[in-house]
């Protein structure tokens, strides 16, 4: 008679091994941008300030910047320009627009009205450069270090917690050029 | 608006599911033949209601719903149309939808199949099915919608998995999961036989079909997975051990056995216990396979998508599951006695035999894949359990079992007496045996000291299986297609053991490297590298190296593989270059570039590779042949008009 509990005894005990198993498995649940650690992905693309000047990415890279992907059509860009404003003032790191599927007269008033935090804006209508950075949301802000590679990446709109947990730690301790 | 339905479809799905299981099970129960009557309907509108939210979901993959979070993570615009459908399946939350659809199809079959079996009977049998629809519906709603709105919508997708882009993924899954889902069937058969604490030789007829149709589809999908990461993914291999084909190689073993023991319980009325036992286990191992792909409780090359608050769900689940089957199993399997007896020699102790290795196999590899998490969660360090483990305790089960088989083929049901065979067994022993020698040092002339003992086995399978049918033909005998499907499933083990023993024995691989008009011999093969050259596709660009393959001065053939960089997910794929020659096979995958115009190239010469897949391929196809034997069928018109069933042995 009791050999016919041994199967039940046998799957409480395989039970009890996959719950300490899944207690002690790595948070795998985060998505992880597959461009951490890797070069920062290259784009030529207008300027907002003067059309006919092209940005180059490559002539970004020797120094520490902040990509930042945003639009005029994003709700939660406009909460977020208020931190990057602080980020500008700060001085600690400069930040590269990334105006992305928008019109360029709207987002020039936007910058004139909410003030422009950024030292280049370059203009991505067609969502082309965007695909290549692995966006697919808008706010997006991606950290690059002088080697050109993409250090961090941030999803959603940038926060102070964002700004002094992740990203002041990652730059270099001595403040960086305006 | 489609994603709205299709989320709501899948709610009501979950309610009529929670119908299904509730009048199926408590309707016999409490013996209200109007509850068992209702599951049928609960069924036909679970399924219409899972069938819409699939449809939804495609829907919107197919017009690039970018706003649905899922369909934004798994394509893009530039996707072909062909992998925007197939994408629905490219990620956890779809393939579990795509898993709860294949249950809704098998239920319904076995609802169409069994409208003469005893109604309690099939109510009981349903409404445990709708119990393992209700809780993958569960599942899927509480933890894994991919129905879920992404507000502002993405522009576009992130693409789907580059690895995933070939038509092999559009149909490995759901024929994997159709095999999987299948064994569902006889978990619930053997539920209802607990449940009404009676098992008799009719229970294993109306089982054996099922089990069988199981069977073939998760035999297909396995080597349809294998092929798939031989030419996809360019591993320059074709097993690896992995857990996740582990996870659907246990219950492939699993079920081996319990096809066996069902066949020994329909005949004899024999094992009765220990067929209900391995029905649950063999799902079991199913769902369990689900736990280990989805969890992130083992890490793996395959798990796309894992998630730890899943796990914690799933496992909830399986204790609900396989704990209450294996609950009722203690509290009812001991009413189950088996009267007849058989002796040594008979059929019945082989496949007796057929069953404790096959178990015991499992068991090996279960206890490999399952070693890295235990040591893990004891603290005693990450270890790590390969093929040095795998291959060899694998083989110790399996050579002894083929061998078994030969013998065990000609025994008779119930009688031990081998006498009126031996000149059977012995003659077709010799003749495999000098052919197995004869293909060892005659063709290769090398190999490991197993190689003609493997050999000889397996062409040793081919020819027993062959005797007894060749008997009936020559006497004129009737040829059932139950016994056509057996001996055309076993002569594909025959080749299968064939195959494996000559890859594994005769393989040449080398990593070589060539600058342009250089040339490299390996296994009778001459390549002479002419160059590299870019290549483009919809959505990715990457570079084609140009072989030209000669044998003995001969042109073989021109070969170009690719290494493949994809632009949204930067990812570099490597596209190896096959082709089949003189039965063997050749394998060139481009490696690194190493300035100059050098370039790293793997070459593997595999003899009789692509004969592992055709062997797989006869044995699902006669799986299917027995399936479809008119016995199960008849047996089932006969048993509800007259209640007996005539025996033929």
């Amino acid at each position: 008679m009791n050999r016919f509990y041994l199967p039940l005894g046998i799957f409480a005990l395989l039970a009890l091994v996959l719950a300490v198993g899944i207690r002690h498995s790595p948070d795998k649940g985060i998505i992880v941008s597959p461009l951490i650690g890797k070069a920062a992905p290259r784009f030529a693309l207008p300027d907002l300030a003067d059309p006919s000047h092209v940005i180059d990415s490559t002539a970004l890279s020797g120094r520490w910047y902040l990509l930042n992907v945003w639009g005029t059509w994003c709700v939660e860009c406009r909460a977020e320009h208020e931190m990057l404003l602080k980020v500008h003032t700060s001085g600690r790191v400069p930040l590269i627009g990334l105006d992305w599927k928008d019109e360029d007269d709207r987002a020039q008033a936007w910058l004139r009205q909410l003030g422009n935090p950024y030292e280049l804006v370059a203009v991505d209508r067609g969502g082309r450069a965007a695909i290549d950075w692995g966006v697919y949301g808008a706010p997006e802000t991606f950290l690059v270090n002088p080697q050109g590679v993409v250090v961090y990446k941030h999803v959603g709109a940038l926060d102070e917690s964002t700004w002094t947990r992740e990203i002041l730690p990652r730059l270099p301790a001595a403040p960086g050029k305006g | 608006m489609l994603p709205e339905l299709g989320h709501f479809a899948l709610i009501l799905a979950l309610l009529l599911a929670g119908l299904q299981a509730f009048f199926g099970i408590a309707g016999p129960m409490v013996g209200r033949d109007r509850w068992s009557a209702a599951v049928t309907p609960a069924l036909a509108g679970q399924a219409v209601m899972v069938a819409t939210a699939v449809a939804c979901l495609i829907a919107s993959f197919v017009g690039n719903d970018f706003s649905v979070q899922y369909v934004a993570d798994n394509s893009n615009s530039a996707l072909p149309l062909f992998y925007r459908v197939s994408a629905m399946w490219g990620a956890h939350e779809g393939s579990l939808l795509l898993w709860i659809l294949l249950l809704a199809l098998w239920s319904v079959a076995v609802a169409v199949g069994s409208a003469r079996l005893p109604p309690r009977f099939s109510a009981r049998v349903l409404g445990v099915l709708g119990l393992v629809s209700f809780g993958f519906l569960l599942f899927t709603l509480a933890t894994s919608n991919p129905f879920l709105r992404l507000d502002p919508p993405a522009p576009d997708g992130r693409d789907l998995n580059p690895i995933l882009q070939d038509p092999g993924l559009a149909i490995h899954p759901p024929i994997l999961y159709t095999g999987y889902v299948g064994f569902a069937v006889a978990f619930a058969f053997a539920c209802a036989a607990m449940l009404e604490g009676r098992l008799d030789q009719t229970w294993a007829r109306w089982t054996r079909p099922w089990t069988t149709a199981a069977w073939a589809f998760l035999t297909c999908g396995i080597a349809l997975g294998s092929f798939w990461a031989y030419y996809e993914l360019g591993w320059g291999g074709f097993w690896f051990w992995d857990p996740v084909e582990n996870a659907s190689f246990m219950p492939w073993l699993v079920g081996t056995a319990l096809v066996h023991s069902l066949a020994a319980t329909d005949k004899r009325g024999l094992f009765k216990s220990w067929t209900l036992l391995l029905a649950i286990l063999t799902f079991s191992l199913s769902m369990l396979g689900t736990f280990l792909v989805r969890s992130g409780v083992l890490v793996s090359v395959h798990s796309f998508a894992a998630d730890p608050s899943r796990g914690i769900f799933i496992l909830a689940f399986l204790i609900v599951m396989i704990g209450g089957a294996l609950s009722l199993y203690a509290w009812r399997a001991p009413l189950l006695k088996s009267t007849a007896g058989f002796e040594l020699g008979a059929r019945e102790s082989f496949l007796l035999f057929n069953n404790v290795l096959l178990v015991i196999a499992a068991t090996t590899v279960f206890a490999g894949t399952l070693a890295p998490l235990i040591s893990d969660s004891l603290g005693l360090g990450t270890v790590s359990v390969g093929p040095p483990y795998f291959n060899p305790t694998f083989m110790l089960s399996m050579l002894p079992l083929a061998a078994l088989m030969c013998v065990g083929i000609h025994a008779n049901w119930k009688r031990g007496r081998l006498s009126d065979a031996r000149r059977a067994i012995l003659l077709s022993l010799l003749a495999a045996a000098v052919l197995g020698c004869g293909i060892t040092f005659g063709i290769y002339s090398n190999g490991h000291v197993l190689t003609p003992v493997a050999m000889t086995i397996g062409i040793w399978i081919i020819i027993s299986s062959l005797i007894e049918p060749l008997y009936r033909v020559r006497r004129h005998l009737s040829l059932p297609r139950a016994l056509i499907g057996m001996t055309i499933a076993h002569m594909g083990l025959g080749t299968g053991v064939i195959a494996l023993t000559t890859v594994q024995s005769f393989t040449v691989e080398r990593d070589v490297s060539l600058s342009v008009g250089e040339s490299a011999t390996i296994g009778g093969y001459t390549l002479r590298f002419v160059g590299v050259k870019p290549v483009e596709g919809p959505n990715y660009e990457g570079v084609g190296g140009t072989f030209v393959v000669t044998r003995g001065g001969k042109p073989v053939a021109v070969m170009i593989p690719q290494k493949r960089q994809f632009w949204i997910q930067h990812q570099v794929t490597s596209e190896t270059a096959i082709r089949v020659d003189h039965g063997n096979n050749l394998l060139l995958a481009l490696g690194e570039d190493l300035g100059a115009g050098r370039w790293s190239v793997r070459v593997q010469v595999r003899p009789l590779v692509s004969l592992i897949w055709l062997a797989a391929l006869i044995m699902a196809i006669g799986a299917a042949i027995a399936a479809s034997d008119r016995r199960y069928r008849a047996a089932r018109a006969a048993e509800s008009a007259a209640g007996v069933v005539a025996e033929r042995a």
